[in-house]
């Protein structure tokens, strides 16, 4: 198994006073730039100390919110492609279909790839409702400028014999030819995120390694999803290196201090949707028939524990998350045993993104959750035999 | 009763898409063009018009439960799709009537032909900004509560409240559709079309303007510029009535509308 650490970089002084809308309205007056530079200083810090420790890292990007600070993720990706030395650089992700340009993302991800080394994985990602507020495109064609994009920079990436032409739907360029190229061949590895089997068919398909968040012990259906479709197009099982799972990660010597940074590093949950109601769910973004359905107040719950007890990310107390398979949490050995507890279900995952750090987690707080984590549970979960793919697979068909 | 209760509209077929489309009367040909809430909103007002002409009212591509040609992305697309629809039923001497986002397609229609029109009447009608760039001519419906857009486009918002639990499920399903078909036409630029306010000079038949005085997603004084840049336009108010008069005010509307388009001599009973 990989291991990807991953912060959203929160502006969390901001996060008892937010008027009702973390994101998109709250006024920026509330940001003191001096107090963000040196939150930016001390997350590049912590990522710095995973590369040290042989952890991978991962990156995203929102907008308008105090949730997260990175708001254009190839500052980030820059920053850390020079300074980094070993990790896996991952972008999850790059909301293509809000980005007016696709061929600044192509030349953007490239010079990534070539300063890191070959070290850059690509994730492309719809984004989340709130992002429409943002960028003002049309959340109707939201997935078609996404799959232009896509197919666009994949082009970009893969040409090397001068200019081409592309006159799109959305997207027109005449004169393509991207300097400088990529160091991964063909092209830096695809990554998606999903939370619908529908779409997890689409990437089985494609074969990208495809991350879930918070669908905790739900998470099976989507991955055999991607499995089905896998197969039927590539003969054989996905590995578990084609799935990835967003969990939340508190380690401690002792269950009492693991609950401790559990409970901060769930302010994460606590505050994501915290979202002025109007924003939540722009028209097009979902199916209408989706829509119907919640106008009448039906709207399928996301998170359930092994037990199928539905969870609400929002509110649930610890012991729900951590039953619930979106917090990992206690001792290392306890981490140990959920991270693979939750491997099973999945029938096989091969990529944690790992949210070790977290709102109101202190310096000191994260880095011993890093340290202890890569020396105590890594090498184990490095160790680990994953389940089966093939049976997994068959499991699916039969 | 919904107009889907009383009876289902027939079909129509037009550039390969099939849409629904009532017929009710007889008489004077008036096209009917629904408001961005759908049509199942006017049901009313249809009825009132039916008394007096033949009215046609379809629903528009991507609403209700009409399909969406492929490729239409704008109401310039939706305005030839009409100009093709009058052309198919070989329509002439036609009263349009459009509330709303319809009066925006039937401003559309008309700077491109107006060859098959007698009279225009748009009501509360979007499709241009007349503000500098930073001034919201058109609020933003998209973000604000279901309450707070009730009672910014209604003078009684209880006309547009629902009871999605115990609606059919086809008409929960319209109400998604019209929302996800006005983000289709009408989000960026919103609610208007930056090349009409240079055209709308081309319209050169009578035209009448009506305004619910009521309405807070548009200005009064936004109604009367846009209605300035149509030669010889006119401009009326309907009183207790917001964004949707033909809903609030039926009768008026109705009444407005034929003082104006002059009745035929056929009615229904």
């Amino acid at each position: 198994m990989r291991v990807y650490q991953f912060s959203e970089q929160a502006y969390y002084p901001a996060w008892n006073d937010h008027e009702g809308s973390l994101r998109i309205t709250l006024p920026n007056r509330k940001c003191d730039p001096r107090v963000a530079a040196d939150l930016f200083h001390r997350y590049y810090d912590e990522y710095q100390a995973a590369d040290d420790l042989g952890l991978d890292i991962m990156l995203n990007e929102h907008h308008q919110t105090a949730t997260c600070m990175s708001s254009t993720v190839a500052v980030g990706l820059a920053i850390l492609a020079r300074t980094t030395k070993q990790a896996r650089l991952l972008v999850l992700g790059y909301p293509i279909g809000h980005r007016p340009d696709p061929l600044r993302v192509a030349e953007e991800l490239s010079a990534i790839d070539v300063i890191s080394r070959g070290r850059l994985d690509m994730g492309f990602i719809k984004g989340i409702p709130y992002e429409v507020a943002a960028s003002n495109q049309n959340p109707v064609y939201l997935m078609d400028r996404f799959w232009e994009a896509h197919d666009f920079i994949i082009k970009a990436m893969t040409s090397h014999d001068g200019t081409f032409n592309w006159e799109g739907e959305y997207f027109h360029y005449r004169q393509v030819n991207i300097w400088p190229r990529v160091w991964q061949e063909p092209h830096p590895p695809v990554w998606s995120t999903t939370g619908s089997p529908t779409q997890a068919r689409v990437l089985g398909e494609r074969g990208y390694v495809m991350a879930t968040l918070g669908t905790g012990f739900g998470t099976r259906k989507i991955y055999d999803a991607y499995r089905k479709s896998y197969v039927g197009k590539y003969g054989k099982a996905p590995g578990a290196d084609r799935f990835a799972y967003l969990g939340l990660v508190a380690v401690a010597n002792d269950r009492e201090e693991a609950r401790k940074r559990g409970e901060l590093i769930a302010g994460y949950l606590r505050t994501s949707p915290i979202v002025y109601p109007p924003f939540r769910n722009p028209p097009g973004y979902m199916p209408a028939e989706d829509n119907a359905r919640i106008l009448r107040g039906e709207s399928p719950p996301r998170t359930y524990t092994k037990a199928g007890r539905v969870v609400s990310m929002q509110t649930a107390p610890i012991d729900d998350l951590i039953d619930a398979g979106v917090l990992f949490c206690g001792t290392p050995d306890d981490v140990y045993e959920q991270l693979t507890a939750f491997c099973e279900h999945c029938g096989g995952m091969g990529n944690l993104l790992m949210m070790g750090q977290a709102g109101f987690l202190t310096h000191e707080q994260t880095i011993d959750n890093f340290e202890l984590f890569a020396r105590e549970v890594y090498p184990r979960l490095k160790a680990y035999q994953q389940p089966d793919a093939e049976a997994a697979a068959a499991a699916v068909a039969a | 009763m919904s107009l889907a209760a009383e009876s289902a509209p027939d079909g129509l077929v037009v550039d390969g898409a099939r849409i629904d489309l009532f017929e009710r009367g007889s008489g004077k040909p008036l096209l009917f063009l629904h408001a961005e809430n759908g049509i199942e909103p006017s049901r009313a007002v249809i009825g009132e018009l039916a008394k007096h002409a033949h009215v046609i009212a379809p629903t528009h591509p991507g609403f209700g439960g009409s399909e969406l040609p492929k490729g239409m992305r704008s109401v310039d697309d939706l305005s030839y799709f009409y100009l093709d629809l009058l052309d198919q039923l070989d329509l002439s001497d036609l009263i349009v009537v459009g509330v709303g986002f319809g009066a925006w397609i039937a401003a559309e229609i008309a700077v491109k032909s107006t060859a098959r029109m007698a009279r225009l009447v748009m009501a509360n009608a979007v499709g241009i900004k007349v503000g500098d760039r930073e001034t919201r001519d058109i609020a933003d419906i998209f973000a604000v509560t279901e309450p707070d857009y009730l009672a910014m486009v209604y003078c009684d918002p209880a006309v547009g409240r629902r009871d999605y639990k115990t609606l059919p499920d086809a008409e929960v399903l319209a109400a998604a559709r019209a929302r996800e078909a006005t983000a289709r036409f009408a989000w960026n630029p919103y609610f208007h079309n930056p090349r009409l306010k240079s055209r709308l000079h081309r319209i050169r038949i009578p035209t009448l303007f009506l305004w619910g005085t009521h309405d807070r997603m548009l200005s009064e004084a936004y109604g009367r510029a846009y209605c300035a840049m149509i030669p010889g336009a006119r401009f009326e108010t309907i009183e207790r009535a917001g964004h949707f008069p033909h809903e609030e005010q039926p009768q008026v509307f109705t009444e407005k509308v034929f003082a104006f388009a002059g009745k035929s001599q056929e009615r229904v009973a």
